[in-house]
Parts: C-alpha cells; structure tokens; sequence
C-alpha cells in the first residue's frame, strides 16, 4: 500500500472539489464560454488576460514587482493595459504585423511582462529567452524564430547579443530598456518610444488558431525545438491555472518560474492574469531567508515553485521557515521535475502543507496532470489528468502502440486536440509528426497508471537531460564542445545529482596532441560555459580515450550513463543495433 | 592568511566552479552576479569549494555575502577569525 498523506478539511472550497463530476460534466465548449472574447469574435491572450479585469477591475494590482534593490513596484490592472497598448503602439509604429516573431532576453523586470502582453495584443508572437543563456544559445533560437524586434537591457546587449548581431540577419529592432541616452549604435530607447507611443485602441482581432507563443524546449538531437502555440491555448492556461493551483480571485499568488521557461509564461503571466489574482514577481535569485520572508510579508496563498529550489529550501534547515509566519499559505505545487517523496512530506513539516507534483511539458502549453487540493496526496506520484485531458500508457506490441494494463510501465501518451497543445516545431514538420501516433500525442516519458488512475513516472524515452528543471539537449553541448580545438569528441549525459536530478556531464576525448589534464578540463569548460550559459554547459568534464558508439556513427550516450552510475553495460550488440 | 592571500585562495574557488571568470576583469565591489553569469548550482559548489579549501562552512542564509569580491573576502576572513 502506497503511503498517503491526508488532508483535513479545506479551508476554502477547492476549485475543483469533485473530480469525477468535473470530469462527467467536462466540455470545451463550455471551457471556452467561460473566456470574455473578444468583441466581433475571436480570442486574444491578451485581452483575456489584461483589457478583461483593466475594465471590471482597473484598480486591482495584477503584478507586485519586487525589485532587486528591495523597492516594491504595484501595476494595475488599468496600469498593465496602458503599459501594454503602448507596446503594442511601438510594434505598430515599427511596421511589426501579425505573427511577427517579438524576442525578449530580461531578467524578471517589469518591461518584460508588458512587453509579453503588448506583443500579443498587437497579434505578433512572444517568445522569452533565459537571461542566462549564452551568446550561442541565443544566437540559435533567434534564428530558428527569426525574430524580428529584441527587447533586453543594456547590460544584456552587450554582453550577449552585440557579439552575435552580425550573424542574426532577421533580427531589424534592438529596444533597451532603462536610460534613453545610454543606447548603442544599432538599437532604440524602449523607454523613449514607450513614451512617445501612440496606445493601440483595441486587441488584434486573433482568432484561437493565430500563432501567440513560442516556446524552446530540447531534443536529444539536432537542434533546439521551437514550440508554437496559438490563442486558443489561452483556454486552457485559464482553467488549467484555477484547478491545478486552486486559484480563487482572492489569492496572492507567487509562481518563482522564470519567463524564459514555460512555466514563467503560462502561470507565471497568464494562468494568474486570465483568473483576475495577484502575483507576486521576485526579480533577486534563489536566496532561501528572502524565499521565506516574500512568503511571510507578501501573505502568499498559492506558491508555485520547483523541485531544485524546494531541495535547496530543504538544505538550508528548519530555523528559516520556523522564523516565518507561513499561515497564510494555502495550496503550494511544484513542476519541472518529479518531486520525491521526501520533499512532499518536508512540505507538511517545513509549510504547514504537502506540496502539490503537477506534469506538463513544453509542448503540453499547460497543466495536464496534477495532485490535485481536494485529494489526499500520494508522495511520489504525478497525480491524476485533469478534467478534459486524456492520458494512455501506450506498451510498445511488436511495431505497434497498444494501451498497457494498469501497473504496466509505457510511453506516456496524451489525446491530441487540447486548446494549449503545441501547434507546431517551427520549420520542423517532420520532427513535429513525429510527436503523435494515431490520435496520441507522444510525450517522451515512461509512467504508469495504478488501479486508482494515478499517474506515476519512470524516467525519460529519451537522452534529454533534466537538470534544475531546465531540459537540456546532449547534441547542443557536444556540439559547442566540439568546437573548440581542444576537444576531438564529446558525449553529454545527464549525471545523477541531489540537488538537480541531474547535472550535465561531458565525456571528451582529447584533440590530437592535448594532454587530458587540469588546464584543457577549465578551458572547456569556461569555453563552454562563455558560449552556453551556466544553465546548460558541462559542471563536469571527464577525459576518456573512446567514446561507445553506434554503426551510423551516434554516441551511444545510454552507454556512457550504464557505465557513469556502474550498471550493466546491456548486451551492446543489441544497443548498436537499437540506434 | 593575509587579505591578498584570501583573495586569492577565493578567486581560485571561483575560477574552479566557473572557469570562465576572468579575475583579472573583476571589479571587486561590483556584485559578480552583473559581471558573469553564476547560477543557485555554481554558488552551491563555490561554497562546497570553499569549505575543501578552507575549511569555511558557509551556511545557506549567507550566501548573499558573498555577492561581490570584496564582500566575500571579508566575510571569510570574518569566518575564518571567528573559528580561532
């Protein structure tokens, strides 16, 4: 019998308090109608998100800015609206149209949110990079994307786009935030055109197919995957937000993801924004006493994080949260890694409450598996599909895919057609068919389903790496390791860790004449790390003298994550033949 | 250990973790996070490194101290006096 932690009665009614009902009753049509729409038809993020409450609600702050110097900045609703339809008045005056590519590089500053919702109420797409990504990351997506107009700092700009503007040809406006007369040559004052704009009236007339979001995510090969996403998702993103993090327009929510990841974009701006609740934005990095004093001061009710910081949270003791008056909390969840046990039952200590696994991807837009607030927790499991969403555990039957019996482990798969499932891998057709298999949408993970319909996962189908619940691509780091002339082959896996599930290791093999010593181990790795970013260079580098490969010439990276945790190496006759 | 020699002993902990800092260029009282990136994973192994290296064990709730060069020197001369 699993463990279970039981939960007394709720505070506050649960905004999905009988799953099975929910489920019977569950349509898309009614999903949909529960969205304002906009005027003459159609569906725009952004108006949901922002014109819906700037009108019912101007007064309302939509977002608490917690900035690093320690001042506290509180947008409205109306503020957001004013602040968005001048964004939307500069794309409109740079000539931007619909279904233009808007990339930001920024820390989480306020420019950033109203540059996300002012693209998507002009009708162009959004797309976040991680501000600590590398030159070589960012020069990739940009030009998978060919993003049209950057928003990013001064400080950014120099240091990481200036170097590679030469090689991003489609790239035509560079807006910096901060002081108007300290722009380079190139590139234009956000803040002065923000001023001198002329507000755009009304949202673009999107329709639920128009292309909104773009998100990166990794494959074990080739190159990163730019996932699209359309208005529609907005539908999902809505309801997903109000049943996964039992959202109530009362709450003060904080989500501590980052908008150049998913999670920062799909509850982090629009999931909270679409259900009318205030969210708190930490602009500092984790810092575990400010973690526990913006929970306590800021009266936090619904706390989205991650399994990385939860661990670090978990190491920096109990005298912290004991310090803290964490009473006001609420519902607190948890995505971007499978949460253990340990730390579930560490919520109940530490918080007061268990915290919440939920499941999703990149692809997914949205929350499609939860542990859910009215239901006692299992430690361990993913929890159940929500409302709307169906989910198979699909056993692989010669060539075919058939459902597996309850207890089997199987390739996760989900029902297509939900309103926030990727659209699209741009310029990538063949590799986005790939994803499905009859009506199913192929996630990539191993799970399975027990009697009780909860959802557990195993591991990964594939070679990504998970690590601090970033998803990192193997091909990408060899292949900026391979460009150094140091550095004659390189294999990448994902080394177990107890911090970050995994870190990335780099098995490397000498160049002709390069002593596997100290000195070429810390110059690729700052060689690594200058082009990449911390978030997804190599921590460690070993020196080997062969790296195991298959026929066609693939590393064989399954191999060399065997012989990394000491497991058997298989029968490799049979893993050369499985490339 | 004289202040130039902790500097240093701290630069060479932080080089290890992220090779790709230039000493040199830092300003020591700018905070490191403006001049390179340094991640939640790179400050967990500074300190594991600082405490091989030193002896130091820097507990979580001070992390912040040691945002810049300067900083971080004082503190851990700050440590290693308290210790004796």
């Amino acid at each position: 019998m699993d463990e279970v932690i039981r939960k007394g009665p709720p505070e506050l009614t649960p905004t999905l308090p009988d799953y099975a009902r929910a489920c019977a009753d569950f349509s898309w049509d009614t999903a949909r109608a529960e969205l304002a729409g906009l005027p003459g038809g159609g569906l725009n993020i952004a108006f949901e998100a922002v014109d819906r409450y700037a009108t019912s609600a101007p007064e309302r702050v939509a977002f608490r800015f917690l900035r690093r110097g320690g001042e506290v900045e509180d947008l409205t609703w109306a503020g957001l609206r004013e602040g968005t339809a001048r964004f939307a008045g500069v794309l409109e005056g740079l000539g931007v149209r619909p279904g233009d590519r808007v990339f930001a590089l920024a820390g989480r500053i306020p420019e950033l949110y109203v540059a996300a919702l002012g693209t998507l109420r002009h009708g162009a797409v959004f797309c976040s990079l991680f501000a600590a990504f590398g030159p070589e990351p960012i020069r990739t997506r940009m030009e998978i994307g060919a993003g049209r107009v950057l928003v990013t700092t001064p400080a950014l700009y120099t240091r990481k786009v200036a170097p590679i503007r030469d090689r991003l040809p489609a790239l035509e406006f560079v807006l910096l935030t901060g002081d108007p007369n300290a722009c380079p040559e190139g590139t234009l004052s956000l803040t002065r055109l923000l001023e001198e704009a002329t507000p755009t009236k009304e949202a673009a007339q999107t329709r639920e197919d128009d292309p909104a979001l773009l998100h990166f995510t990794s494959g074990t090969t080739g190159k990163p995957k730019g996932a699209l996403h359309a208005h529609g998702a907005v539908i999902w993103h809505r309801l997903s937000a109000r049943w996964a993090l039992d959202l109530h327009p009362e709450d003060v929510y904080w989500c501590t993801a980052d908008p150049g990841w998913v999670t920062g974009v799909s509850y982090g701006i629009v999931g909270p924004l679409t259900n009318g609740v205030t969210s708190i934005v930490d602009e500092g990095e984790f810092n575990p006493e400010r973690w526990y004093r913006i929970l306590d001061e800021q009266r936090v009710t619904v706390w989205y994080t991650a399994p990385t910081a939860l661990r670090l949270l978990i190491r920096a003791g109990m005298d912290l949260p004991r310090a803290v008056d964490l009473s006001r909390l609420r519902h607190v969840a948890s995505v971007g890694e499978p949460l253990n046990p340990h730390a579930v039952r560490w919520g109940v200590e530490a918080l007061g409450l268990p915290i919440h696994d939920t499941w999703w991807q990149t692809e997914t837009g949205g929350i499609l598996i939860a542990n859910l607030a009215a239901e006692d927790i299992h430690p361990g499991a993913m929890g159940r599909t929500l409302p709307g969403i169906e989910a198979a555990i699909l056993a692989r039957r010669g060539d075919a895919l058939e459902p597996a019996p309850p207890g089997e482990e199987g390739e996760l798969a989900i029902r297509a057609g939900w309103p926030s499932m990727f659209r699209a891998y741009l310029n990538e057709e063949a590799r986005y068919r790939r994803c499905f298999k009859d009506s199913w949408y192929l996630t990539g993970d191993l799970a399975r389903r027990d009697a009780d319909g909860l959802l557990w996962f195993v591991g990964r189908a594939d070679d990504v790496i998970n690590s601090s619940g970033h998803l990192v691509g193997p091909f990408e780091v060899e292949s900026a390791l391979m460009e150094h002339p140091g550095a004659a082959e390189a294999g990448v896996i994902g080394k177990p860790d107890p911090v970050a599930m995994e870190v990335v290791k780099a098995f490397v093999i000498p160049a002709a004449g390069r002593a596997p010593d100290e000195a070429l181990r810390a110059e690729l790795m700052a060689y690594a790390r200058k082009r990449l970013g911390p978030a997804v260079a190599p921590r460690e580098i070993e020196f080997v003298t062969t790296l195991p490969r298959t026929r066609s010439g693939k590393v064989l990276r399954r191999l060399l994550k065997a012989r990394e945790l000491g497991l058997p190496e298989g029968d490799t006759s049979t893993l050369e033949e499985a490339s | 250990m004289t202040p130039s020699e902790l500097r240093q002993t701290f630069l060479d902990a932080l080089v290890h973790v992220a090779p790709d800092a230039e000493p040199d260029a830092l300003d020591p009282d700018a905070p490191l996070r403006d001049q390179m990136d340094l991640d939640s994973m790179d400050l967990l192994n500074l300190v594991i490194r600082l405490n091989e290296v030193l002896g130091v064990e820097v507990p979580e709730r001070d992390y912040p101290r040691l945002d810049s060069v300067s900083h971080a020197v004082a503190y851990l001369e700050g440590a290693l006096s308290a210790r004796g």
